[in-house]
């Protein structure tokens, strides 16, 4: 990582940070390749591709999608998605008549193992005031427009629950296969303001 | 506390602003700070709940002047020096000015997947059978306590639904404040918006939270 660059480059709070590193390395509290690993697994490993392949699974596997509603807990630790930030996950299904979407109003609960860490927007208080009151706003924000009679259900993460929004299968994907079909799935379509194959957003 | 974090149907924020191709950390000090925030945990020092008060504890003009990973900074900074883990003027000098504190553990290298695969479940057996059934009317309770709490202000004082039961779960309201996990049963209780926002409230519109029975009481029968 970028540790060689010249201090006088660096803001206040890279170098505070960098403080505060350094004192904690100094007596003992922290393994620096634990610190490194940490961040690997966050950027490299875990990420909105688990998720993908959840929705994808579940859009071909009626059986896995009754599963994955009914027992999500279970299911979850079975793929080994119940990890940090994802002990107690459930999973809300879309429909024709009902989208679902999922905030933390109180900071950014996210199911980690599923999606990674959240956006800044989804942190942002922006959607965070918002979405609780004026959610069709927030998905015009997201270049959405739904049918007015179309229910909207917010969920605030206030508790350890963390959700997963199922998105619907767009059509004409008949016959495709569950790896064609992840493709579709934006990480934003599995927070609810982002509909699948509209991708606006790339997930890495 | 009520505090700037608890934003639910705060005005003037303006529009969400979606960043395309966005990068999980923007700098080298966020990515630090989220790894270092999680690494300390490991000292045994506070819970999640403590952690989770240190980073909103603060001024509302504060609060909201932060980024998101700058408020993670402080709140490790303050728990760091509550805890006499780190003092202020060792991050000034940038280097150890006293003995270490003997802590309960390190987060090793070796332990970083495992412990980040098995997570920190929450939910604890229940000691009494749960007060309220699904399809129970209930009121969330108008509490304003200056410590930590996961009642949002929106809801309070508002009629809901109960939609489901969760199991019993660690009370953030007393583990924050190291009084223990006093596990409560948890529950989704469904508003309709108009409940929140008034008659010209969307229409189509329901939001849940999920709730601690001692955040609600018996709203009664349906009119």
């Amino acid at each position: 990582m970028a540790r060689d660059h010249d201090h006088s480059h660096l803001s206040a709070t890279e170098l505070r940070v960098r403080a505060l590193e350094t004192v904690l390395l100094e007596k003992g509290y922290i393994d620096p390749a634990a610190i490194d690993l940490v961040i690997q697994q966050y950027e490299q490993k875990i990420g909105p591709r688990n998720g993908a392949k959840v929705v994808a699974r579940a859009w071909v596997d009626r059986d896995f999608k009754q599963m994955l509603l009914g027992e999500p807990a279970q299911t979850f630790a079975s793929l080994g998605y119940a990890g940090m930030q994802g002990e107690h996950t459930t999973v809300v299904e879309n429909t024709p008549t009902l989208h679902n979407m999922v905030v933390c109003t109180l900071c950014s609960c996210y199911p980690w193992p599923l999606l990674g860490l959240p956006p800044v927007w989804y942190k942002s208080a922006p959607y965070r005031s918002r979405v609780v009151i004026d959610p069709r706003g927030v998905l015009r924000d997201f270049g959405i427009e739904l049918p007015s009679d179309t229910e909207i259900r917010v969920w605030d993460s206030t508790a350890e629950m963390r959700y997963l929004v199922l998105p619907m299968r767009p059509s004409g994907t008949e016959g495709w296969n569950e790896e064609q079909l992840a493709a579709l799935v934006t990480r934003d379509s599995m927070i609810g303001t982002g509909l699948p194959g509209l991708a606006s957003e790339t997930a890495p | 506390m009520n505090g700037a974090h608890d934003m639910g149907g705060v005005h003037g924020f303006g529009p969400v602003t979606p960043e395309a191709n966005e990068p999980v950390f923007h700098a080298e000090w966020e990515a630090r700070v989220f790894a270092l925030f999680l690494a300390s945990g490991r000292a045994g020092q506070w819970n999640i709940d403590m952690g989770r008060f240190a980073r909103e504890n603060r001024s509302p003009a504060d609060y909201v002047s932060k980024s998101y990973f700058e408020l993670w900074l402080a709140g490790l900074e303050t728990l760091l020096a509550e805890r006499g883990l780190v003092s202020a003027d060792e991050i000034e000098a940038g280097r150890s000015l006293r003995e270490p504190k003997k802590v309960e553990a390190i987060l090793q290298h070796g332990s970083v997947e495992a412990i980040f695969a098995r997570g920190r479940p929450t939910e604890r057996p229940a000691t009494v059978p749960p007060r309220f059934r699904v399809g129970d009317r209930v009121r969330a309770r108008n509490i304003n306590p200056t410590t930590h709490t996961r009642l949002p202000r929106y809801v309070r004082g508002r009629i809901g639904v109960i939609e489901q039961l969760r199991g019993s779960h660690v009370f953030p309201d007393t583990n924050s404040l190291g009084q223990g996990e006093n596990p409560q049963w948890l529950y989704t209780v469904r508003f309709d918006a108009r409940d929140l926002w008034g008659p010209e409230a969307d229409q189509k519109l329901r939001v849940s939270v999920d709730a601690w029975e001692p955040y609600l009481e018996p709203a009664g029968q349906s009119l």
